[in-house]
């Protein structure tokens, strides 16, 4: 009962806010400038989110989410440019693909711990960028055109399907295992859990989400390069998860929306921004190493005075 | 005679490697940090060598010995302002804190320099070609791994035989039993990153040399490599490190050499996911068993 009250309210919640801007957009009382920066803090909610699944819930420290990224970009660009199918085709087709490369790059290295886990993601998203790097097909180092067909109404979807899926993935038995191997992985070994297919999964899961923001990126952008999904990309990303906390989702959202605006203002002064950018993640570390929210959601702060009574 | 010289230029480039990965592997074998800023650390290496030489007009040797021991002060204040809370944080909070301190001095250094290039100026050191068993051999590339080789023999000398060295190597083995024995942990873990952060500077002012160009972001390709040849080594081992890197420039000039330059990079990452599945203590390293 209480679980469909609160997925109705998210539900209507997500509708006004859908509703309220796309209101806004079609009157032109945004700006293109303004719009576009909505679309990217939708794009870059959906990898903060996909990421969070990864390193939050799941424990595992991958720092090369920029890989799946690119792939999903490249192949969804692909897919609407070369062989000329309908936008949603290819930002599944990008999502699928990017899952098959999360496996492809989870099943061996997910055995590997902490720094080591790190080092071998960072690698395999240098070797998929530059892999399409070499690649004249899809352009090689000069990109690729793509045409802009991201509107507000296809981001706005696709972030409602990845927070409703994570979020249920997370409360649920299996989230309820990844958060075990999160705590410790010895002692969710001892209980009987399958780590490593529980590993495989998130970070499959993970990709997934990672290759359809990527398809949304490319038809946004109007070019691609491989340039644009380096390290630093995967840093970005990172730096959202980490700010709002290791394991809250709603902090991952509310960094990445706050850093996509800051970073949209500062488009002019790059260097400011990664300045600030890093001493932010230094001081975090510093002072708050749990980030912003924590492991606690944004929800948890109007549960306390009911939760009391029981439910 | 094409294969020789391949080598030799594989040798050099690799001997550059080595040194930053000798950096990596004492920091990681003494406090089990990556320490992401350690390539911008031969960044900084590389610019003061290059505002000493052109600046000062001082000669290659003192415009070296200059850049380590810049590198050694801004190593160690690294170490105390940001790593030395973190001793007992999370190992993801240290990570995390590392890459904010490598993107910070890159930045740091475009905001203060701007980003455009400099190119290191011609004639520092003799460059003429030698001919040995009909290969055409750079001296300026023998010239550079006398270098790392005087440097990595100090090295060796100074772990294995004095004071600091039996101290870096008892921290490195057991820091609580090193404490209680009566060494002094935070002074040894400051000399740990002096060192290795002076090889990253000397590092630096050789690649300026011999590749030329130098560029507020050019830390990080090197420094990736870098602590690929420390993992491939062993990390935490110093014959490892050495080993490692020879062994990543070698193979990186092959692959160039066979005309896939553009895969070079793809081929260092490779070599180290591999290591990593296949034999993830490296050549030289132990096996450590994780204990619950």
């Amino acid at each position: 009962m209480k679980k469909a009250k609160q997925f109705l309210l998210f539900l209507v919640l997500s509708l006004v806010v859908y509703g309220v801007i796309q209101y806004l957009i079609q009157t032109g009382m945004l700006n293109p400038f303004y719009s576009n920066m909505i679309i990217s803090i939708t794009i870059n909610v959906i990898l903060a989110v996909s990421l969070h699944l990864v390193i939050g819930i799941t424990g595992q420290f991958s720092i090369g989410h920029a890989g799946f990224l690119a792939v999903g970009a490249y192949v969804s660009a692909i897919v609407t440019m070369q062989w000329e199918m309908p936008f949603f085709v290819a930002l599944i087709v990008g999502g699928v693909v990017a899952t098959l490369a999360g496996l492809v790059v989870g099943i061996p290295t997910l055995r590997l711990r902490g720094d080591y886990l790190a080092i071998a993601t960072l690698g395999f998203a240098e070797i998929i960028r530059i892999t399409f790097l070499n690649i004249d097909y899809v352009g090689g180092a000069s990109g690729m055109q793509v045409s802009h067909l991201t509107t507000w109404t296809s981001a706005f979807v696709c972030l409602f399907i990845t927070v409703l899926v994570i979020s249920n993935f997370t409360n649920s038995r299996h989230g309820r295992a990844c958060i075990a191997i999160r705590e410790n992985e010895i002692a969710a070994d001892a209980m009987g859990i399958n780590t490593t297919f529980y590993k495989v999964a998130a970070f499959a899961l993970g990709s997934f989400f990672a290759g359809i923001a990527g398809g949304l990126y490319s038809h946004n952008f109007y070019i691609i390069q491989p340039t644009n999904f380096g390290f630093l990309k995967s840093f970005d990303i990172l730096i959202f998860v980490v700010l709002g906390g290791l394991g809250s989702l709603s902090g991952a959202v509310i960094s990445a929306v706050l850093l996509t605006v800051i970073s949209t203002f500062l488009g002019e002064f790059p260097e400011t921004r990664m300045i600030i950018y890093s001493v932010v993640l230094i001081v975090v570390m510093l002072y708050r190493p749990q980030g912003l929210m924590g492991t606690r959601e944004i929800t948890d702060l109007f549960k306390r005075s009911t939760a009391k009574g029981g439910n | 005679m094409e294969w020789l010289q391949q080598l030799i230029n594989g040798i050099s480039l690799g001997s550059i490697y080595a040194l930053i990965a000798l950096g990596y592997t004492m920091v990681y074998g003494i406090i089990k940090l990556i320490n992401f800023a350690h390539g911008d650390v031969f960044m900084v290496g590389a610019f003061v060598g290059f505002y000493a030489i052109k600046g000062w007009g001082l000669g290659f040797f003192p415009a070296l010995i200059l850049s380590m021991a810049f590198c050694a002060v801004f190593g160690v204040l690294i170490e105390r302002i940001a790593y030395k809370r973190l001793r007992n944080a999370t190992r993801i909070a240290a990570l995390i804190t590392a890459i904010g301190m490598s993107l910070f001095i890159e930045y740091g250094t475009i905001y203060v320099r701007g980003a455009q290039p400099e190119a290191y100026p011609a004639g520092v050191l003799p460059s003429s070609s030698i001919n040995l068993f009909g290969a055409h051999i750079n001296s300026q590339a023998l010239l550079i791994l006398l270098v790392s080789v005087v440097l990595m023999i100090i090295l060796q000398f100074i772990v294995q035989r004095t004071k600091m060295g039996k101290a870096m190597r008892a921290v490195s083995h057991d820091m609580e039993a090193a404490r209680l024995m009566g060494i002094n942990v935070d002074q040894t873990i400051s000399f740990t990153f002096a060192i290795g952060s002076a090889l990253a500077g000397a590092a630096g002012v050789i690649f300026g040399i011999y590749y030329t160009k130098i560029d507020p972001l050019m830390g990080v390709i090197p420094g990736l490599k870098a602590f690929v040849a420390a993992v491939l080594g062993g990390i935490g081992s110093i014959p490892g490190a050495m080993v490692g890197g020879i062994i990543l420039g070698v193979v990186e000039s092959i692959v160039s050499a066979m005309g896939f330059s553009l895969w070079r990079d793809a081929a260092a990452f490779l070599i180290l996911i591999l290591i990593l599945i296949f034999k993830p203590s490296g050549i030289f390293g132990k096996n450590t068993r994780e204990k619950v």
